[in-house]
């Protein structure tokens, strides 16, 4: 088994994450992994990604070859759009969150960048912040983004569950049911499409 | 043995301390900066009492490292690349005095530029200074490399070097760790003349130098990180080296290459390897992360063969970093793509974060400087690079390391009125102060604001050398007092802060303004550690 995935987001958008969750979960079941970050000016606010490879092989590249990647995970639409050029366009998913980072002038009209979403065949548009915030986490939004990934991920739901436990578990029981909660929601979310 | 996710610069780190390190010496860089931050962080170096101290720059940390060697201890040094720049003369001369206690050398490159201003390639400095060095291709072997670097410099008594590159220094995978070691005892070197490099010395050891070369290329061809392996199609071989090996190896199901297959990551070149593959092949590709340093050696500048292809040729790009992608074309494979970008993305590119103390550093200057027309504020490396982007548009030079200072310096001597430079409170410390100097000394009409965000911001917020004691300096090196201004930059303050600047460019001589306030990243954190604290 092998899954490619394209994580996309705005600098200080917490999209490393969703990779240390779902790395824990595949390293614990034996697989490989390879996960290539960005650091320095770009963490700046700039548009970051990651490449975050998983395979039960041992993996060659730390970059994911371009029209392969088996998903793209993004915490902000127009952020979701810049990495197509990745994205496998017959079998690949995109999943994000529908919710903008203006912090640009030049940010598109939101209705014309919900159109270019729509046009794609394999996709989760998921109002992350607002289920979030109903949960009582508005910072867990990335949790709910991994629920709404998770049933494509090829990993059982109770692991990637522990590896959030695991991953919260040092700043209180509080923090980790709100997370549970967030991702549950993501994936039910992302069942009833 | 169970496995450890390490960054490659976190592997490198691991398995300095795992080789018995007594001490890591740097000045922070992307994509070097995480080396040093996982030994200050490891419970291992702390109970080692393996030093970790940031450097003042990467000089200081270079000759702190052959200082370390001297003593006969393990050390590290490390850098980004054009910090290699910096630290290049007794990084030179390190080669000729050799080392005592393995020195290894860790610089980290970054080609395609995604934090830097050039993407010069390491490995000409260590071919320069007549040193081995390594490129490793993955994780482990960043990991393996390292851990057989410090007894390759004590078995040859020289140090070598390690290049990295951006994309394996922050990308993470499994390593298999190796046995700890013991640091080495306090060692004196027993000739005496070893680190005296009189002349008369000096030639004698770089005698010795060239001496060693033959050993260095046969440690290179037997060595574990270079290997050949065979492939039956032999119109074309190829040459990878570093992490280009594995784009390579990313074309091919299960990394089974039709081809004959040069993996390089260790130097100086092996040459019998290569005659191997050039004799053997119609054609030959090299593929490898930056400079054509390998194809330009192998196909010489006569290019008699015209079979060595790469880089060079045109059938790599000459420069950026490679990927899966650029190497299939190469090989001629079938180039994959997703569907185009829509055209109603834009780009988002890096900002100073909101609340960030320089916005209004450059509100005030842009305030102060408009009736002076543009082009006369020369600016440095750290985050207020980014005010030479929109809103701000405020600076029109960024050279290297305190050349703010110094550039305006000559721009005053050619007859530029008024002069303004800007520059952060580390790389004031790193590489302005002698800037500084050099204008007291000519009593340059030169006004220098020096952004006092009390850390250094872009690499993460590591600790500033200059914190608390900016205006101690400048008054050590000679501002006069009155010219010497602490402001707050805040917009509460923006008239005063802008009459200060306007008054200080009006005036023939040197002057110096810190605008002080915390970097709002390391506040943020501090608060919240604060918090988790109290609770």
């Amino acid at each position: 088994m092998k899954i490619d995935i394209i994580l996309a987001g705005v600098g200080g958008q917490g999209i490393l994450s969703i990779a240390t969750i779902v790395g824990y979960a595949a390293v614990k079941r034996g697989m490989y992994m390879k996960q290539a970050e960005v650091h320095g000016m770009s963490q700046r606010g700039g548009d970051v990604q990651s490449h975050f490879r998983l395979s039960d092989q041992e993996i060659a590249s730390d970059l994911i070859p371009m029209g392969k990647a088996d998903m793209i995970i993004s915490v902000e639409p127009m952020e979701s759009l810049r990495y197509l050029p990745w994205l496998n366009p017959e079998t690949g998913w995109l999943i994000t969150n529908d919710q903008p980072f203006v912090n640009i002038p030049n940010y598109p009209d939101f209705d014309k960048l919900n159109a270019e979403l729509g046009k794609l065949k394999n996709k989760v548009v998921i109002n992350a912040d607002k289920i979030a915030k109903d949960l009582g986490s508005a910072r867990s939004a990335n949790m709910v983004i991994l629920g709404a990934a998770s049933p494509y991920l090829g990993i059982p739901f109770e692991e990637i569950e522990a590896a959030v436990r695991e991953n919260f578990a040092r700043k209180g029981e509080d923090i980790v049911n709100v997370n549970i909660a967030c991702l549950r929601a993501g994936k039910e979310f992302a069942e009833k499409l | 043995m169970s496995k450890t996710l390490f960054l490659g610069d976190e592997a490198v780190a691991q398995a300095a301390l795992d080789a018995g390190l007594s001490g890591v010496y740097a000045y922070p860089g992307t994509p070097s900066t995480e080396i040093t931050e996982f030994i200050q962080n490891s419970k291992q170096g702390r109970a080692g009492e393996v030093h970790s101290i940031w450097a003042g720059n990467e000089k200081t940390a270079m000759e702190s490292a052959i200082g370390m060697s001297y003593a006969g201890k393990r050390s590290m040094v490390c850098m980004k690349h054009v910090g290699l720049n910096v630290a290049a003369d007794p990084f030179m001369n390190s080669s000729i005095t050799g080392a005592n206690g393995g020195m290894v050398v860790v610089v980290a490159d970054d080609p395609s530029m995604h934090s830097s201003q050039d993407e010069q390639d390491s490995r000409y400095y260590a071919k320069f200074a007549l040193i081995p060095s390594f490129e490793p291709s993955n994780q482990q072997e960043a990991y393996d490399i390292t851990y057989a670097a410090f007894d390759y410099s004590e078995k040859y008594h020289t140090p070598v070097l390690i290049r990295l590159t951006t994309r394996l220094s922050h990308s993470r995978a499994g390593v298999e760790r190796k046995a700890e070691r013991p640091q080495n005892p306090l060692h004196i070197e027993e000739n005496p003349k070893q680190f005296i490099l009189l002349p008369a010395n000096a030639r004698v050891h770089y005698r010795t130098l060239l001496g060693k070369q033959d050993a260095f290329e046969e440690e290179s061809l037997n060595s574990p990180f270079n290997k050949y392996i065979d492939g039956a199609d032999k119109k074309m071989g190829i040459i990878a080296s570093g992490i280009a090996y594995n784009y390579l190896m990313e074309n091919y199901e299960g990394g089974k290459c039709p081809h004959p297959v040069l993996k390089i990551s260790q130097y100086p070149l092996p040459s019998k390897l290569i005659a191997k593959m050039v004799d053997e092949c119609e054609t030959v590709l090299v593929a490898e992360e930056g400079y054509p340093f390998i194809e330009e050696q192998v196909r010489g500048i006569l290019n008699r063969t015209g079979n060595i292809i790469g880089r060079l040729s045109g059938a790599l790009p000459r420069d950026g970093e490679l990927n899966p992608n650029l190497v299939a074309k190469a090989l001629g494979l079938p180039d994959t793509y997703g569907a185009p970008i829509p055209e109603l993305v834009v780009p988002r590119p890096p900002a100073l974060c909101v609340g960030c103390p320089h916005i209004d550093s450059y509100n005030a200057i842009n305030a102060a400087m408009e009736k002076y027309g543009k082009g006369k504020v020369f600016a440095d490396i750290g985050c207020y690079t980014l005010g030479a982007l929109p809103p701000y548009n405020a600076i029109y030079t960024t050279v290297d390391m305190g050349a703010s200072i110094t550039m305006a310096k000559g721009a005053a001597d050619a007859g530029l009125r008024p002069v303004l430079a800007v520059i952060g409170d580390s790389t004031f410390t790193h590489s302005g102060m002698t800037s500084l100097l050099d204008c007291i000394y000519e009593n340059t009409s030169v006004t220098v604001m020096i952004l006092d965000n009390s850390t250094t911001g872009m690499t993460g917020g590591q600790d500033s050398h200059a914190l608390g004691v900016l205006g101690e300096i400048c008054k050590g090196l000679g501002v006069k007092e009155e010219h010497i201004h602490r402001i707050n930059p805040l917009k509460a303050h923006h008239d005063e802060n802008v009459a200060i600047i306007e008054k200080e460019l009006e005036y023939e001589g040197v002057s110096v303004i810190i605008p002080t306030r915390e970097c709002i990243q390391t506040l943020s954190r501090r608060m919240k550690k604060q918090q988790a604290a109290k609770k």
